[in-house]
């Protein structure tokens, strides 16, 4: 037992003087991983910025609801309680053809184009907030409040929502097809640095065989490197990701502040960054144990 | 018992070459055994086949009692912890110290350093080497390196001692100081059995002779 653990300090300890024996190789291989997790992980954290910022501002699902031009004070009396009477509708907020008009009026520049009209084009309306942000609710009330007499047309404020969702959604799909894209590129990195490591290795390993080191005392320091290269590639891409960060939150600080919003892009917590160090610590395991499967098998003695 | 026996052992490599046919014979522990023959006898897979460096196709070679050929995989390096191999182009690590090289089996088979080295400076005393245990094995001649390689074979205390033309590229003198190292690890309790086409050496030494020609015992 102290022997079996004598030997894994030694194997780590090999492992980090190979790192130093040839440092600029040992660098370049590090951060051609870093920047391979680096992609899809900096992808990863614009998308789920993104997803909180699109959950922030969805919150307050509304619908306008149109009435026709021609709708008399007796018909906006019965429409405002039919919705006031729907399910899933939380306030109601009724806006005159006449309040429209002077809101319109503020608009700096449209005063003029207003005055040039005979009368007013515009029709009364009610904005109505549901009371859940859920896509089937507001199409179930657009369909609902569109069937209503005297309503020429219903509008949902939700439908950017919808569509920023569904890119999202795209966006999530490209990042794990990336992510699993440069996955296998960690993977074949450490397949050759091993390979590498091994043909420079040959003479030992061949007289260790046969002197009678086990396969296990063979791979061993094969193994510890593979993982320690993913390790490193793993701590360089966080790192390549966190100054990344830093330098788009400074961009994105003023212009945050004319939207008169704090918004920032958020950083990885711990526990994705745990995820992240162990998944390619992993994978460059998993590139180790191919290689040393394979390379091993052609210089076994017997 | 015997501490080494092969019976009606054949080796054919990839190719048809047959290069042992049904070799029989056997080595009490303890004995010093000579293995000769003309270059292409088979000396050589034969000693191979003991080590399991390579598989006999027929027959059963036991080492210790225990049959070589039908051995698992991972039986083969604790077969080969009782073993000293000293081979024709065996190689040393140019990339590590004397000390280091003879080291290296202690470690591989997990030994606590310091007695380890105790042990590796050991061995480098019985081959005449202890002054030279800082240096790498390339200053060394080319007797000294053969010597370097019967220090890592013993460091071990094999209780089999395989050699195959340990004195191949040395002067008679030489070759002489090496075999009597060989004898003087026999006389301590070390089975030993070299390869050697030299019959000057051999017949100094009146110990038994096993001889091949064309992969058949003589």
């Amino acid at each position: 037992m102290r022997a079996w653990l004598q030997h894994h300090g030694l194997s780590l300890a090999q492992t980090i003087s190979r790192f130093a024996q040839s440092p600029l190789a040992t660098i370049l291989n590090v951060l051609v991983i870093g920047v391979a997790v680096a992609l899809p992980l900096g992808g990863y954290l614009v998308l789920s910025n993104l997803e909180s910022f699109s959950r922030n501002v969805s919150t307050e699902p509304q619908l306008s609801v149109f009435l026709v031009g021609d709708a008399a004070k007796s018909d906006v009396i019965a429409i405002e309680a039919r919705l006031k009477g729907a399910d899933g509708v939380r306030t109601l907020r009724f806006v005159s053809r006449d309040a429209a008009l002077a809101e319109l009026r503020r608009t700096p520049g449209m005063s003029a184009v207003i005055d040039t009209l005979q009368s007013n084009p515009l029709p009364d309306a009610f904005v109505v907030t549901l009371s859940a942000s859920d896509p089937e609710l507001a199409d179930r009330l657009e369909r609902q409040f569109k069937s209503l007499p005297k309503v020429a047309h219903v509008q949902a404020d939700s439908a950017w929502a919808r569509r920023l969702d569904s890119l999202l959604r795209l966006g999530r799909t490209t990042v794990a097809l990336l992510g699993a894209l440069l996955g296998v590129a960690l993977v074949a990195v450490t397949f050759n640095t091993i390979r590498l490591q091994i043909l420079t290795q040959h003479d030992e390993i061949e007289i260790c065989r046969l002197i009678g080191a086990t396969r296990a005392y063979v791979r061993r320091p094969f193994f510890y490197l593979g993982s320690l290269l993913g390790l490193l590639g793993g701590c360089s891409a966080l790192a390549i990701v966190l100054v990344a960060l830093a330098v788009l939150n400074r961009d994105i600080a003023p212009l945050a502040a004319l939207y008169g919003s704090d918004f920032r892009l958020r950083y990885l917590d711990t526990a994705e960054a745990a995820v992240i160090l162990a998944c390619s610590a992993a994978l460059g395991w998993f590139g180790a144990y191919l290689s040393v499967s394979k390379h091993l098998r052609e210089i076994e003695v017997a | 018992m015997a501490i080494l026996s092969f019976s009606h052992v054949r080796k054919r490599y990839p190719g048809g070459f047959e290069a042992l046919k049904e070799i029989s014979f056997a080595v009490e522990p303890g004995e010093m055994v000579f293995l000769t023959g003309h270059s292409g006898a088979g000396k050589t897979t034969l000693l191979k086949l003991i080590a399991a460096i390579e598989r006999a196709n027929g027959g059963t070679v036991l080492v210790n009692g225990q049959n070589v050929s039908a051995m698992r995989p991972a039986a083969i390096p604790f077969l080969r912890r009782n073993l000293g191999l000293v081979f024709q182009g065996q190689k040393l690590l140019f990339d590590r110290s004397v000390f280091d090289n003879v080291m290296l089996p202690l470690i591989v088979t997990g030994y606590p350093y310091r007695e380890a080295a105790r042990r590796a400076r050991a061995a480098l005393d019985k081959v005449g080497l202890l002054e030279r245990e800082k240096a790498n094995p390339v200053t060394l001649s080319g007797g000294e390196q053969q010597r370097l390689c019967i220090a890592r074979a013993v460091v071990n205390r094999p209780g089999i001692l395989l050699a195959d033309e340990p004195t191949a590229s040395l002067d008679a003198a030489y070759a002489d100081e090496i075999m009597e190292m060989f004898s003087a690890f026999n006389q301590v309790g070390v089975t030993v059995l070299v390869a050697t086409h030299d019959r000057q050496l051999i017949d100094k030494r009146h110990k038994r002779v096993l001889t091949l020609d064309h992969g058949k015992l003589l």
